[in-house]
């Protein structure tokens, strides 16, 4: 058997990969469960109604797949510059205290017009996003610094900001209105008018989820369309090769970071106007959901390439759901991690088989009598 | 002076970690999976004192073993992604992170073996060597410590040798180094990237071990029980410029920062628990800084090799 660099890539490999993989993810992980005595048909029969085919699974799956969306194509748009954002996380949370400082400020100024609301709510959450990411991207452009482990770093920082706001202060954020409020910690209740409306009926569609397809289409054109895209991939191959050509790689990884940041942060800002309603600062909440790290998984299998990262979330967002729907004794709590580390590790995997070709050589008498490749 | 005996406390978990990653990455691979390793560790280490009979010094030298051997499985998935399949190092370790970590496989093995909630049976409780713990100032930190630390000091003067004073250790650096003239010389790349990751996963086992038997001794699902150890002691091989006897002084550096809120705690300071248990955090991040400003031109001890996969034929 033999490896061989692939000079051109046919169209179809680009999907039968990833699609491959997930397959072999699925007859694995299949494995897994059958090891650990559970049955492998039944469970993904569970998971597949639970999480698309069921009565009102697409809705609740949306609702999973929104903010993986987010953290998805935020993943995508630094990595495909070999820039390893990996704060996605806390970029989220961020975004999150951002835009529920905004709505509860325009609440108390009676502003009453949901659009003004989800305006002005993504903006403040992309802006916290942005400045959060570009702590790492300012230590990475000026002092080298690696962003891997300073972003990872942060979101550890930013979920003991998001616990401190609500349960160890007397923050804006912390409702002290009723005294059971002050006895148990939460955050205020939004306004109103700052609630995202849904579209759809039989599939109900988050407004989140729409932006998320609209921040998707702006990437592809910034990076597919754009000088801009250009110099992202000609630094993310070869760093010396930019520099010689005269780009400016210390402004794009800090664009770069602050763009990730940003599209993290309105993830932040979709999970309060579509579906908490609260800052939620418990470590039950939004600090439980790992949304940053399995928005990794999502890029990986999306490839980078922001429609696919928008059709991986909401396959993804359905093993989600279906965890969240299925959690009992016949389906762990580490279940869906598992899958997700399996999923990732089959995309790797198959990654080999896009860049190489596998050639199988039988030799015989030292001659090769029969070549066949794959 | 409590807070130093702590520092060495907290400070061990780092230490194994940061050996282990130092091993796989003088080799030529970096793997960011440590927080997962140690996460599988610590949950099967903690299982085998609940399951194995016997005094307490064997069950404890079984857990470790069966850490150790946890750690290098987990490890072994990336190697073979990585060296094999010559996956992205990089992505390869989150995964690895996701797969393993607090809501991955450590979280189904541990709900699965139900063992949250359960009292530990055995922990390893602090040696007063040679009667000497009651010495002032030195007494507690280096007469009266567990076991693990003690072995941890030995393994930090063997990894030390090994690099630096044997054949192996030579040919593990100069395939970090260049693994193509490595080649050159006989020396079997891929056989030695394998051992040493392997190896290196094998010390994060062990690490995790140290939080679930020793430092909490229990286990708790999601990834509290390491709380982001594994990420610090990426940064301290960074920090000790890739040498074993640096990650000593760095690993209780750390550890004292670890430390450092439970001792402010106790001492009722004025200040919300938030802002100490960040402290560790931002201090990784300012450590990581200043290391990389002031030698930044020279990448002093990086591997010149590391995170790039090696094909013979496009070398």
């Amino acid at each position: 058997m033999k490896l061989e660099r692939r000079l051109t890539q046919p169209w179809w490999l680009s999907v039968a990969v990833p699609v491959g993989s997930l397959v072999v993810a699925f007859a694995l992980m299949g494995v897994v469960l059958a090891l650990t005595g559970h049955s492998a048909w039944e469970t993904y029969r569970k998971i597949f109604e639970a999480g698309f085919t069921g009565n009102g699974a697409m809705s609740a799956t949306l609702i999973s797949a929104t903010p993986i969306l987010f953290t998805g194509l935020a993943a995508a748009a630094a990595f495909r510059m070999q820039l390893f954002n990996i704060g996605a996380e806390g970029q989220l949370y961020l975004g999150a205290i951002g835009a529920s400082w905004i709505a509860l400020q325009l609440g108390d100024r009676d502003v009453t017009s949901t659009p003004v609301f989800a305006v002005a709510m993504c903006v403040a959450a992309a802006v916290l996003g942005a400045l959060w990411a570009s702590i790492p991207g300012v230590l990475r452009a000026f002092a080298r610094t690696n962003e891997i482990i300073t972003s990872l770093m942060l979101n550890y920082v930013a979920g003991l900001l998001l616990t401190y706001l609500i349960f160890d202060s007397s923050s804006y954020w912390r409702d002290t209105s009723t005294l059971q409020a002050r006895s148990f910690p939460q955050g205020k209740p939004m306004p109103e008018a700052s609630n995202w409306p849904t579209f759809g009926s039989s599939v109900v569609v988050p407004l989140g989820f729409l932006i998320g397809i609209l921040v998707a289409l702006g990437l592809w054109v910034l990076y597919t369309r754009m000088r801009f895209g250009f110099e992202v991939g000609v630094i993310a191959d070869s760093p010396r090769a930019a520099r010689y050509a005269g780009m400016r790689t210390r402004r794009k990884i800090l664009s770069v970071m602050a763009l990730s940041g940003a599209i993290a942060g309105i993830g932040g800002a979709s999970q309060i106007g579509d579906f908490t309603y609260t800052l939620d600062g418990s470590p039950t909440g939004l600090q439980a959901a790992a949304f940053g790290y399995t928005g990794i998984v999502v890029a990986a299998l999306a490839r980078y390439n922001p429609f696919a990262v928008c059709l991986v979330a909401v396959l993804i967002g359905g093993l989600l759901n279906a965890g969240y729907t299925l959690q009992g004794p016949d389906f762990p709590s580490g279940l869906v991690g598992v899958m997700q580390g399996i999923i990732l590790f089959c995309a790797l995997g198959g990654e080999l088989l896009l860049r190489y070709r596998l050639r199988i050589t039988r030799v015989r008498a030292g001659k090769p009598v029969a070549e066949a490749s794959l | 002076m409590i807070v130093l005996a702590q520092a060495v406390l907290y400070g061990t978990p780092l230490l194994y970690a940061a050996l282990g990653e130092l091993l796989a990455e003088r080799s030529g691979v970096l793997n960011l999976g440590v927080e997962g390793m140690m996460l599988f560790g610590a949950a099967i280490g903690f299982w085998i004192t609940q399951r194995v009979e016997g005094s307490t010094p064997v069950v404890l030298f079984l857990a470790v073993v069966a850490s150790a051997i946890a750690g290098a499985a987990m490890a072994a998935i990336h190697a073979f992604l990585v060296i094999t399949l010559r996956a992205n190092q990089i992505v390869s370790g989150l995964a690895l992170t996701i797969f393993a970590g607090g809501l991955g496989l450590s979280a189904y093995v541990g709900t699965e073996l139900g063992l949250a909630d359960l009292p530990a049976t055995h922990q390893f409780r602090d040696l007063d060597v040679l009667g000497l713990g009651d010495l002032p100032l030195v007494g507690p930190i280096v007469f009266d410590q567990s076991a693990l630390v003690y072995a941890s000091w030995g393994l930090t003067l063997l990894v030390a040798l090994y690099l630096g004073r044997t054949r192996w250790g030579l040919n593990v650096r100069a395939v970090g180094e260049a693994p193509a003239s490595a080649d050159v010389m006989g020396i079997n790349v891929t056989l030695y990237r394998y051992v040493h990751v392997l190896v290196g996963g094998a010390f994060a086992g062990v690490a995790g071990a140290c939080y679930s038997l020793s430092i909490t001794a229990g286990w708790t699902s999601g990834d509290t029980l390491v709380g982001g150890a594994g990420w610090i002691a990426i940064a301290l091989v960074i920090f000790a410029f890739w040498r074993a006897e640096l990650c000593l002084a760095g690993a209780y550096l750390f550890g004292a920062l670890s430390a450092l809120p439970f001792a402010l705690q106790a001492r009722d300071v004025e200040v919300a628990p938030e802002f100490l248990y960040a402290l560790p955090y931002v201090m990784t991040i300012v450590v990581l800084v200043l290391v990389s400003t002031g030698l930044a031109k020279r990448r002093l001890g990086a591997p010149a090799a590391l995170g790039v996969p090696y094909v013979r034929e496009e070398r």
